[in-house]
């Protein structure tokens, strides 16, 4: 039988309430719900295992931080970098998120159901195995996806226009998929549009699936809508701006 | 780093100085505890008529001499009194807050669209550049700023902000990365009218301060949001700017972004950025500024601050951090985070 343990983090400060929640997963804990969460920080930081927590509440900066393995579901805004540097696992956000959403994430996913702020998927990366995902159902801001050297950011643009520029600034490695057309000038050095094939398409399927399964929503149109690809246009976009070779 | 606040209620209602306390302190992690500050509009209704000076003095024995002296040459001192402080163990106190309520002679001025602000912006600067054991920390009318070295709550309790009610609160809890810890330095910093906190370090600094000195401002606190008040009181004020054109000159578009504007609008963006080259600010900034009858609110164009916005019925908040506004607020109608260079700006009924 699954193990529930309810916490509760009115007026807790983030380190003692990220104790409980350590020990309740070392206790054998398989669902952690943590109700009135008013942004203590570094909820689910460096945790493994595949318990899921469930942050009832605005989760603070650095949300499931070096992550690996357990999900995530906040029912409410996140503030700044969730999903930082995360190495596996799921993070799944029913409402906005803050700046620099996904920093240096190298693995799982995260799921914001709303808007993002800027530098969206900064410096995301990738290695082997290891692909981390970024999924925004709203807007993302400027610089989305800036130096992004592996993984797949998709934005689906669900609240209307779009409203990043400088996109991909910098970008090495992984994809960035937008929903509808991006007009040229909004993307950054280093980045460049490539028509989505069907195989994009079928690749993407499943993730977009999988989002339109948390939030509830129709998925088939969203799998069949019009998509923009932004890929790198060479693997080091700055090769003679700082050095002379 | 920091932690940055504002709530204005739009019809005056009053707010005490707790809700604020309890929002600052939910951003600590935004603060060394190397200081921290509040201001708030419509605290000395009693004397809302006089300049509100508050002064930090080395002591009240020399340096209170020389204040009183320089006050008094140029109008009269209706009350002065010691600012009412309780002890704090973690607060080291190391000068005496004091606070003068003044009528400037605006005769001593002619030919001034604004003598008595000209007079209280001169005795503010002569006052601070002088090294002479006082300090000026706020100086409007109906307003004070009550700020010293800690964490947020300690500077709170320490001159109780929760006896005043004001209806414009600013706040900020400081993340020191610069300059030596000295009561006078951390935000808000307030001259007359207009009062400043802000999360960030512009690089322009010097560009600015060598600027807004050309037109006899004296900066002596070496701080950002000295220079950017004295910035604000030139546009606004001498130079007869709208606070919004202001904020566009401190933050402008990118020339890209112009070049992309009609034509109308090109030609005021590009004529800003030729006027106001100097007093462009840049690095990183989120800066929250308020006068009497307003709060505003803008980043700098790479947007490396965050700045979120919340309203409830009202009442607008800005902060660095949206479980700030929920502290203080659980109720809250809309929260949204503002584009970069993107001015929000409240007014408060006429």
């Amino acid at each position: 039988m699954a193990k529930q343990v309810t916490i509760d983090a009115k007026g807790v400060h983030y380190t003692p309430l990220n104790q409980q929640i350590r020990k309740a997963i070392e206790d054998g804990a398989d669902e952690i719900v943590v109700n009135n969460v008013l942004g203590q920080r570094f909820i689910g930081d460096g945790l493994r295992g595949n318990a899921t927590i469930r942050v009832n509440g605005v989760a603070g900066g650095d949300l499931a931080m070096f992550m690996s393995g357990p999900t995530v579901i906040v029912n409410g805004n996140a503030e700044h970098a969730p999903g930082n540097t995360m190495d596996s696992g799921k993070v799944v956000i029913h409402g906005s998120a803050g700046d620099a959403v996904a920093h240096s994430m190298r693995g799982g996913k995260v799921f914001v159901h709303g808007d993002i702020g800027y530098r969206g998927g900064i410096h995301m990366k990738q290695y082997e195995t290891q692909r981390p995902i970024l999924v925004i159902g709203g807007s993302a801001q400027m610089f989305l996806g800036e130096y992004m050297a592996g993984g797949l950011l998709i934005v689906l643009g669900l609240n209307g226009a779009m409203k990043a520029r400088e996109i991909g600034s910098g970008i090495h490695g992984g994809e960035i998929v937008i929903r509808g057309d991006v007009d040229d000038a909004c993307l950054a050095a280093g980045a460049k549009k490539v028509p989505l094939t069907d195989e994009d398409r079928a690749r993407i399927a499943p993730v977009i699936r999988e989002f339109a399964g948390d939030f509830g929503l129709d998925p088939e149109p969203l799998i069949n809508a019009d998509y923009t690809r932004i890929v790198p246009a060479s693997a080091r976009p700055f090769a003679g701006k700082y050095t002379w070779e | 780093m920091c932690g940055i606040f504002g709530v204005m209620d739009k019809r005056r209602q009053m707010m005490d100085g707790s809700g604020i306390r309890q929002a600052l302190s939910m951003m600590n992690e935004r603060g060394s505890g190397e200081g921290a500050g509040y201001v708030a509009y419509g605290i000395y209704p009693d004397y809302r008529d006089c300049y509100a000076l508050h002064v930090f003095f080395d002591n009240t024995c020399e340096s209170k001499k020389v204040v009183d002296a320089t006050l008094e040459q140029w109008g009269t001192i209706e009350h002065d009194e010691a600012i009412p402080t309780y002890d704090q163990p973690n607060l080291r106190v190391n000068c005496t807050p004091w606070r003068y309520f003044f009528k400037p002679d605006a005769s001593l001025a002619p030919g001034s669209a604004s003598a008595e602000k000209d007079i209280v912006t001169n005795l503010v600067m002569q006052i601070n550049a002088a090294s002479n054991g006082a300090q000026v920390v706020s100086s409007g009318k109906n307003v004070g700023a009550f700020k010293a070295n800690g964490w947020p709550e300690d500077v709170a309790d320490y001159f109780r902000i929760e006896d005043y009610e004001g209806y414009i609160w600013l706040a900020h809890n400081r993340y020191a990365t610069s300059n030596p810890e000295k009561w006078e330095r951390p935000d808000p910093f307030n001259l007359h009218d207009w009062s400043v906190v802000e999360n960030g370090k512009i690089t322009t600094y010097g560009t600015n301060r060598r600027y807004v000195e050309s037109f006899g401002y004296t900066c002596s606190m070496s701080t950002d949001s000295e220079v950017i008040t004295y910035l604000i009181d030139l546009l606004t004020r001498k130079h007869g700017l709208g606070i919004d054109l202001a904020i566009q000159a401190f933050a402008p578009p990118y020339w890209e972004e112009i070049d992309r504007m009609p034509e109308a609008e090109q030609k005021l963006n590009r004529a800003l950025r030729f006027a106001y080259g100097s007093a462009t600010m840049n690095g990183p900034f989120t800066v929250v500024a308020a006068n009497p009858d307003m709060m505003v609110g803008f980043t700098d164009r790479g947007k490396l601050r965050p700045m979120v916005v919340g309203e409830c019925g009202n009442r607008l908040y800005i902060a660095s951090e949206e479980t700030a506004i929920r502290a203080m607020e659980p109720g809250i109608e809309s929260i949204t985070r503002p584009a970069a260079g993107e001015p929000v700006i409240g007014r408060v009924a006429p």
